[in-house]
């Protein structure tokens, strides 16, 4: 069982930011995310582009500002899990919540923060037929330890950089690998095309273009998958394999989440904006692009506001009746749970004679 | 500018007809048209904002409208949509301009 004060569902702008004002409070957050890795939006969809409209940064990529927030919590020593769906929430005699993911991963705290966005990034899945009878199975949509993969024969579906990025890598890794793509052109980054071109033109990488799945062979694991090309004249034919990976991207759903008992409202959890961004069951809190009020906008700047004032109430419910004055992080420093401390160099006092 | 609005069919996910009026001026475009009378729930249409980059707008040009031409990112996104048919276009990449009076549209489902 994982313990913390603040359990954040979600690794977004919005729950790193949670992070560090939560420290400067003295509790500790533990994050949970659906995602290999942190920063949500920013580092799923557009990490490479960059953002305007975040205050004193006239310009910064969305990858560069999950980067920042990261250096910036990091001497409040987050808790990580990461590539975990939450799952189910159950409250406890004691008025704490446990949170377990899809993986069985448990995680205690007496404030939950969701800050879950457009909800937990799922992968999309190919319309093939027999598809989910293969999940595990030889089926994976996101390449979690590339090892698995070592001295087998592997294919990949998809035309964008994570098909084209990882069938680069697993040229080195795996016996044999085969890219399939309904075109000829692909979308991604210039160096990664022109990789693919070497590899192929070196016979390391196998690729079948326009071309599409139709169907999985196999009994109880992928043994071969029919593949349909249009090139000159249509033809089908079988490849065969250990592995098939479909790469077409990450879409978001609310998911479990919806059936939690919280109050939802277009797709978003409704909170009292007026006061602490909590929802309708007292101790969790729904702040970033995951919730609504009237006159919501869904922005990074506004998930960082709402993530410092739900704080200040999770400190009232972690340490009731405690007497708290706001200080100031240029008058009191910062005080890291590793044991580091940053803090305004002092004035000088000296005569001028 | 002379300010001119423009009637438009659109079909949402469950099949039900919208004949709604789109501004010209204001420099949307069909996806954002759909948001903002919402047609379909939030979180499901426009999930990258409009950058070609999502399919999540994808939808079924039913008119016969002299569309502008599809740019490469946009032909690429849709080389990896599911649903695609022959006359799929990303709702993101059309903007609302006085020749659309009259288009009609269905929205793809949500994959
Ligand atoms: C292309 C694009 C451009 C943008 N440009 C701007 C801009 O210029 N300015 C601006 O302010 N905003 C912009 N945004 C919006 C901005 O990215 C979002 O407002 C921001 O990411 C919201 O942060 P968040 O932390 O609330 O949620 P998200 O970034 O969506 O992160 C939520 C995380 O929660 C995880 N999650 C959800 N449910 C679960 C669960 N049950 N279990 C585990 N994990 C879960 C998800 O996997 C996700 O990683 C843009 C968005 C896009 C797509
Ligand atoms: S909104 Fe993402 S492709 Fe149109």
């Amino acid at each position: 069982m994982i313990k913390t004060d603040i359990l954040i569902i979600g690794a977004g702008p919005t729950g790193l930011f949670t992070v560090f004002e939560a420290g400067l409070l003295k509790l500790k957050c533990h994050l949970i995310d659906a995602l290999p890795q942190a920063g949500g939006q920013c580092s799923e969809i557009y990490p490479k582009k960059p953002i305007y409209d975040i205050p004193a940064y006239p310009e910064i990529l969305a990858g560069d500002l999950t980067e920042k927030l990261l250096e910036q919590c990091k001497q409040f020593e987050p808790g990580f899990t990461l590539g975990e769906r939450a799952e189910t929430i159950e409250k406890q005699e004691d008025g704490s919540f446990i949170v377990t993911t899809n993986r069985g991963t448990k995680h205690q705290a007496p404030v939950v923060a969701i800050a879950g966005g457009l909800g937990s990034f799922e992968p999309r899945k190919p319309l093939i037929d027999n598809i989910l009878s293969f999940e595990d199975k030889g089926v994976e949509y996101i390449i979690k330890n590339p090892e698995i993969y070592r001295n087998k024969r592997v294919v990949i579906a998809g035309g964008g950089d994570s098909a084209l990025d990882w069938s680069i890598f697993l040229s080195d890794v795996a016996k044999e690998v085969t890219l399939i793509h309904r075109r000829n052109e692909f979308r991604g980054h210039l160096d990664s095309v022109e990789k693919v071109q070497e590899l192929k033109n070196k016979g390391k990488i196998n690729l079948v273009t326009p071309a599409e799945v139709m169907n999985i062979v196999g009994h109880h694991k992928v043994e071969a998958v029919v593949v349909s090309q249009s090139q000159h004249i249509e033809k089908e034919f079988e490849i065969e394999c250990d592995h098939f990976i479909p790469l077409f991207g990450l879409s978001p759903k609310l998911g479990p989440i919806a059936n939690w008992g919280l109050e939802i409202e277009k797709n978003a959890i409704k909170v009292n904006n007026a006061l602490d961004y909590q929802t309708n069951i007292p101790g969790i809190f729904a702040i970033g692009d995951v919730n609504t009020y009237p006159g919501k906008l869904k922005l990074i700047l506004c998930g960082f506001h709402e993530a410092t004032l739900m704080c200040q109430a999770a400190y009232q419910i972690i340490n009731p009746g405690k007497k708290y004055v706001l200080k100031y992080t240029t008058v009191s420093g910062i005080d890291g749970f590793d044991g580091t401390r940053k803090e305004a160099p002092k004035a000088v006092v000296k005569a001028i004679e | 500018m002379e300010q001119q609005d423009v009637n438009i069919k659109i079909t949402d996910r469950d099949g039900v007809t919208h004949e709604i009026v789109a501004p010209t001026d204001m420099a949307m475009n069909l996806m954002e048209v759909v948001r903002s009378y919402e047609l379909a729930p939030d979180g499901t249409i426009g999930i990258c904002g409009g950058m070609a980059m999502c399919a999540s707008c994808q939808c079924y040009v039913l008119s016969k409208h002299e569309l502008p031409e599809m740019q490469d990112d946009e032909e690429a996104m849709l080389s990896e949509a599911f649903y695609v048919k022959d006359n799929s276009r990303l709702g993101c990449q059309i903007q609302i301009t006085p020749e659309m009076e009259g288009l009609e549209v269905e929205l793809a489902p949500e994959s």
